[in-house]
């Protein structure tokens, strides 16, 4: 019995052992880019494009410009058609439809992002004979989506049928039960999806690649190439020089931040949201 | 009554339209590797030489390369992420200590792979270089090593996640009957827990392997990006390589004529299909296991 009793006791604490140490290498990388990024960070970074190697400077403007304007355009494109395919997926389980729609959501969540790059590339980037900053968006659109209609669709599913019964009784019509009942009730959980794909997507590089390019100026428009955070920091931390290396630890810092607070934030709404079911 | 059956419609479409762009992704991966497939056949997948230059292209280097990189993360990444599993779901499943090593391995999941790639390369690879000095390899520093260990701890969120709900899963009944006959804790987790939960963990294990095979930028960055296999198995393991993932993303943009563009994106058919099998085994294991 005794002997039975310390091996169980060393197994627990070897599980514990185990599970606590993994959150050293997390610990040592947050560390690390907020040691080395921190320093970096001022207005003039934030404000002015990367300067020539050599010259003192120069900041990181174009990027979050860049990752602004292409996120929230993959955001207008990617959150109706994902809201809607969540509404359809949980209003008909049952159907044919619905059961290949399921199984297209789980394919694409699996599928690498390089590859969506790639498709993307032939699909917007090959016809029109140049990268451009609305291929970037398309590509991470698509990334976006399944991560917007799996969280549309389980809060709908968790809402009380009789919410919907109540309104459809009332003679309310079934496109204003949706949009006017079921959404707004499930409304914070469709929020949370949509800011964890975005903290997702725009950390996102390699749908980037040959999409966006990256483009070493400020540029507003969508039909030239553009620079993105995590594009730049990819093309800076590869580059052989001291003072672009900086430039990319800032980069990482105000990614990072990013997606720490959008990823808090979504936390802080699904918690107050479970405390309200 | 117009308007709601325009709304019907609408909701159908869009669930129509994901279905034909997983369609027309298959479909254009398919006609953009005809070249390559037509060029080489099924023997793209197992000859050695990739010289875009002379026009051969061979996919064995990258396919090594990317099944040690996966296969040696995964075994690095299991025993950690049981752990959670087993911690988080069974040892202690509430509480605030529970909360904050739940977030923490969320957290690994949401930092971008790039910034992984950077840390590695500025932090990892000098510290692996020192020790390949003192085992006496080449000390290159980049290579399946620093790759692997950067991959391990990526893909460790998408095992565990799944195991600890799994493992919450395991009705009481059976846990207080081992109890009750005399089992010790590890006996119940042993006997009970973890043959209950056994084909759910598996496919998380699958999951993990789906991350791990497509993940690109952190491996890119670490691998070393040489196209030649390593003559030994010693150098292979320490020694640069490549994969399927980076090989697409470090020659894409360069390749200027059909037959290589077409080579890479064959690359990419073959990545999409498998990647695809695995997470859908994946899914339909779970399907089974939470509605049995």
């Amino acid at each position: 019995m005794k002997i039975r009793n310390t091996k169980s006791t060393l197994f627990k604490g070897l599980i514990v052992f185990l599970a606590f140490l993994i959150t050293i290498p997390l610990i040592i990388v947050l560390l690390y880019i907020i040691k080395q990024g921190v320093m970096q960070v001022n207005w003039h970074f934030l404000t002015h494009v990367p300067a020539p190697v050599g010259e003192p400077g120069g900041g990181i403007a174009n990027a979050l410009v860049g990752s602004i304007i292409m996120v929230g355009i993959a955001a207008v494109i990617a959150i109706p058609v994902g809201i809607l395919s969540g509404i359809y997926l949980s209003e008909n389980p049952s159907t044919k439809l619905a059961y290949y729609s399921g199984l297209c959501v789980d394919i694409l969540q699996g599928v690498p992002s390089i590859v969506i790059g790639i498709v993307v590339y032939l699909w917007v980037v090959k016809p029109a004979g140049t990268f451009s900053a609305i291929a970037g968006s398309v590509a991470l659109a698509i990334m976006m989506l399944p991560i917007v209609i799996r969280s549309t669709e389980q809060t709908l599913r968790l809402l009380p049928p009789s919410l919907k019964e109540a309104a459809l009784s009332l003679g309310v019509p079934y496109h204003r039960v949706i949009i006017k009942v079921i959404v707004p009730c499930g409304f914070s959980g469709i929020l949370s999806g949509i800011m964890l794909s975005v903290a997702r997507i725009i950390g996102e590089t390699a749908p980037l690649l040959f999409t966006a390019l990256g483009n070493s100026f400020l540029s507003y428009s969508l039909k030239k190439p553009m620079e993105s955070l995590p594009h730049l920091i990819y093309t800076y931390a590869t580059s052989p020089y001291d003072d672009w290396h900086n430039l990319a630890w800032g980069a990482s810092f105000i990614l990072l931040m990013f997606v720490l607070i959008l990823n808090i934030t979504t936390k802080l709404i699904t918690r107050k949201w479970n405390i309200q079911l | 009554m117009k308007w709601e059956t325009i709304f019907r419609k609408l909701l159908i479409f869009v669930a129509a339209l994901l279905v034909l762009v997983i369609i027309g992704i298959l479909i254009t991966l398919i006609i953009e590797s005809v070249p390559s497939i037509k060029a080489l056949g099924i023997k793209f997948l197992w000859s050695k030489t990739w010289d875009p230059v002379q026009n051969i292209y061979g996919a064995l280097p990258f396919l090594i390369g990317t099944l040690l990189t996966s296969f040696i993360a995964l075994l690095l990444s299991l025993p950690f992420s049981y752990s959670v599993s087993i911690y988080l779901g069974e040892y202690n499943p509430k509480g605030w200590l529970s909360n904050l090593l739940k977030n923490s391995i969320e957290l690994i999941a949401a930092v971008p792979s790039i910034i992984y790639g950077f840390w590695g390369l500025f932090v990892l690879v000098p510290v692996i270089r020192g020790i390949e000095m003192k085992i006496g390899v080449a000390p290159y520093g980049i290579g399946i090593t620093t790759a692997s260990l950067v991959l391990a701890v990526m893909i460790i969120p998408y095992a565990a996640s799944l195991g600890i709900t799994l493992i919450r899963m395991v009705p009481s009944a059976l846990k207080e009957g081992a109890y009750a006959l005399g089992a010790t804790r590890f006996e119940v987790i042993r006997s009970v827990v973890l043959p209950y939960t056994r084909t759910g963990l598996f496919a998380g294990v699958l999951l993990s392997l789906g991350r791990a095979l497509g993940e690109t930028m952190a491996v890119t960055m670490l691998i070393g990006n040489t196209t030649s296999i390593a003559p030994s198995f010693k150098e292979l393991i320490f020694g640069p390589s490549n994969t399927m993932a980076s090989v697409i993303a470090n020659e894409f943009t360069e390749a200027d004529h059909t037959e290589y563009l077409s080579a890479l994106v064959e690359l990419g058919l073959v990545l999409f299909f498998v990647t695809v099998i695995i997470n859908l085994i994946g899914k339909r294991i779970i399907t089974r296991f939470t509605q049995s």
